[in-house]
């Protein structure tokens, strides 16, 4: 059973991710992105990383595929691109290097002789202090014991990024002061037309 | 042996991950819009998670699976400054390709 649901989710993965790279439509390689996450996210729960996968599905396949979603609605180029290559040795080049990456990849984790010490940062099922944890009570532990200071670096840079989009996503080169009162004017302007139109269906009625 | 009593090793899914990432790599060297180049950043960062969640899984250790955490956060962070850059460049010239932003180009 174990295996089939590896073998059925695997595939759904490779094909996901082949979607991405070889769909010419940025929406579709969207939505293929989606199914590789909800695949990876089932191989999560078969290895005992239950909130992991319930994080990878909310914050992955909710958050930031629809925060690409947002992106290129906003931008509007869900239309076809060509994927003709036109630099000469580009492609046959990318396929070498992926290749080399892959044979190295396969040959590190075909030996398998990452064997660590087991269990540093804490075991995934043995019972803690007599308690029986379980899966978020043990990550949790993790984090605000051994990877407090990470975690608090983590605060940090998720406010450096807000800030980033913030200021990189506004309008550059006008003040803030100037967007409102163009802003103010498109709105009146727009009441105005309504007006008119108000006006206008009242007398012809 | 039958195939449902083929038991999944941890191999099986390190494979899985070097295949996953191996395609988010070609696929970065290959796209030229900067959108999709993004998304294979994202399926990259997914391979190694896999990797990280098999290894804490194989060595009984939930380490790795608090090191998942911080990834996903750093690519939550990745997308959002990543994505308003290409909003800022969309504002100045058409085009999202990778070909279209030779401004330093001699």
């Amino acid at each position: 059973m174990e295996f089939a649901i590896f073998v059925v989710f695997a595939a759904l993965a490779l094909a996901g991710a082949l979607g991405v790279v070889l769909g010419s439509n940025p929406v579709h390689c969207a939505l293929s992105l989606v199914v590789t996450l909800v695949s990876v996210a089932v191989f999560f729960l078969q290895q005992d990383a239950q909130l992991l996968a319930a994080v990878q599905v909310i914050v992955y396949a909710g958050a930031i595929v629809v925060l690409f979603l947002f992106v290129i609605m906003l931008l509007g180029v869900d239309k076809r691109e060509s994927l003709r290559e036109t630099l000469r040795y580009q492609r046959p080049a990318a396929f070498a290097l992926g290749a080399i990456v892959l044979a190295e990849v396969l040959f590190l984790a075909g030996r398998t002789w990452a064997t660590g010490a087991r269990s540093q940062r804490g075991s995934l099922d043995a019972p803690v202090d007599g308690d029986n944890l379980n899966n978020i009570e043990r990550v949790a532990r993790s984090l605000f014991t051994d990877f407090l200071w990470p975690f608090e670096i983590t605060a940090a840079l998720l406010v450096i990024a807000v800030v980033g989009g913030v200021v990189l996503a506004r309008r550059s080169g006008q003040p803030v002061e100037l967007l409102d009162e163009a802003d103010d004017e498109a709105a009146e302007e727009v009441e105005e037309e309504v007006r008119e139109h108000a006006e206008e269906g009242t007398a012809s009625s | 042996m039958t195939l449902a009593a083929v038991e999944v090793t941890a191999n099986y899914y390190l494979v899985l991950g070097a295949l996953l990432f191996t395609v988010g790599a070609v696929g970065l060297l290959v796209r030229r819009n900067v959108l999709v180049m993004f998304m294979c950043v994202e399926l990259m960062l997914n391979a190694a998670n896999l990797t990280f969640v098999t290894f804490a899984h194989e060595l009984d250790d939930v380490g790795g699976q608090s090191i998942v955490f911080f990834t996903l956060v750093v690519a939550a962070a990745e997308v959002a400054v990543g994505l308003a850059i290409i909003v800022a460049i969309f504002r100045r010239r058409r085009g999202a390709t990778a070909d279209d932003l030779d401004l330093l180009k001699g």
